[in-house]
């Protein structure tokens, strides 16, 4: 069961890179349709130094450029079956856009017991950066880990 | 696009609607999103671990209400943006998202809204319920 010593455990810094086909596959997935993201020119028009990101886009930037997939979770000795997302938050400083190459550094911030240990809440914390050193965003996951 | 400059509390700004999740969808956001738990795709996994079948990744729910909010007010405009995962959502679940104005402000030099968002199934089951913050202007 993850303890109270996780907290403050750094892991390594994911460097990643927005690459157009890759989010090509991305919007196909959901569907998206706004000419912001699927044309250059469009972007552009909209005053955008490039093709700009869709919100949660970061989420996955971290984890398709992870060398460790699931780092956090073998380092913490968590089984990927007992776990949960419970929520997500993105704060968003500056803009992303396709051609960026963002370095993401993630964190534990919290532990916590629920249900007389039967839930650990774990909150992993990233801030991100551009090529630019500029802090573009902080997000937060809280992973819920059914420990019975 | 929403028109801004009218905004008001409890004005209606984010509403779009997504076709039924199929296994396919789940398949093709594993790629999509780097996130490969086979706890979405792989029915045996899923068994195994205790449910009685695959279910949908919380983030792609979460793409589909980060869609409709960026529907509403471009990408840039956005200030932040989070969701609690209230219940999993299943296989065909047609989900409809909802965000409402709850206030407006002025921070960092500019007219800002907080929204209400909600992501429902078509059982009126709350998947997602989040909030965002953007600019108007």
């Amino acid at each position: 069961m993850v303890d109270q010593s996780a907290v403050g455990r750094r892991f390594t810094p994911v460097t990643a890179q927005v690459e157009p086909g890759r989010l090509r596959y991305f919007f196909e997935t959901l569907g998206e349709s706004n000419p912001v993201y699927r044309d250059a020119a469009a972007a552009t028009a909209a005053c955008y130094r490039g093709i700009p990101i869709p919100p949660t886009y970061l989420f996955c930037l971290e984890m398709l450029d992870n060398e460790k997939s699931f780092e956090f979770l073998t380092a913490l000795d968590i089984d990927l079956g007992r776990v949960l997302h419970g929520e997500q938050s993105f704060v968003y400083h500056a803009p992303v856009v396709v051609g960026d190459t963002l370095t993401f550094s993630p964190r534990v911030a919290s532990v916590t017991d629920k249900k007389g240990g039967a839930m650990t809440l774990i909150v992993v914390e990233t801030a991100v950066t551009n090529q630019d050193g500029v802090h573009v965003a902080d997000t937060a996951r809280t992973i819920v880990v059914r420990n019975g | 696009m929403t028109e801004t400059t009218t905004a008001a509390v409890g004005d209606r700004v984010v509403h779009k609607q997504f076709p039924a999740i199929s296994r396919h969808r789940l398949a093709l956001y594993c790629g999509a999103s780097g996130d490969h738990n086979p706890i979405h795709v792989d029915i045996d996994f899923a068994k195994a671990s205790g449910f009685p079948d695959v279910f949908s990744h919380g983030m792609l729910v979460m793409g589909y209400l980060g869609q409709a909010l960026s529907d509403a007010f471009p990408p840039d405009r956005i200030r932040a943006f989070s969701t609690r995962f209230s219940a999993i959502t299943q296989v065909g679940a047609e989900l409809t998202c909802e965000g409402t104005i709850a206030e407006l402000f002025e921070a960092g030099g500019e007219r800002r809204a907080r929204l209400t968002l909600t992501t429902k199934d078509q059982h009126g089951e709350t998947k997602l319920a989040g909030e965002a913050v953007v600019a108007l202007s």
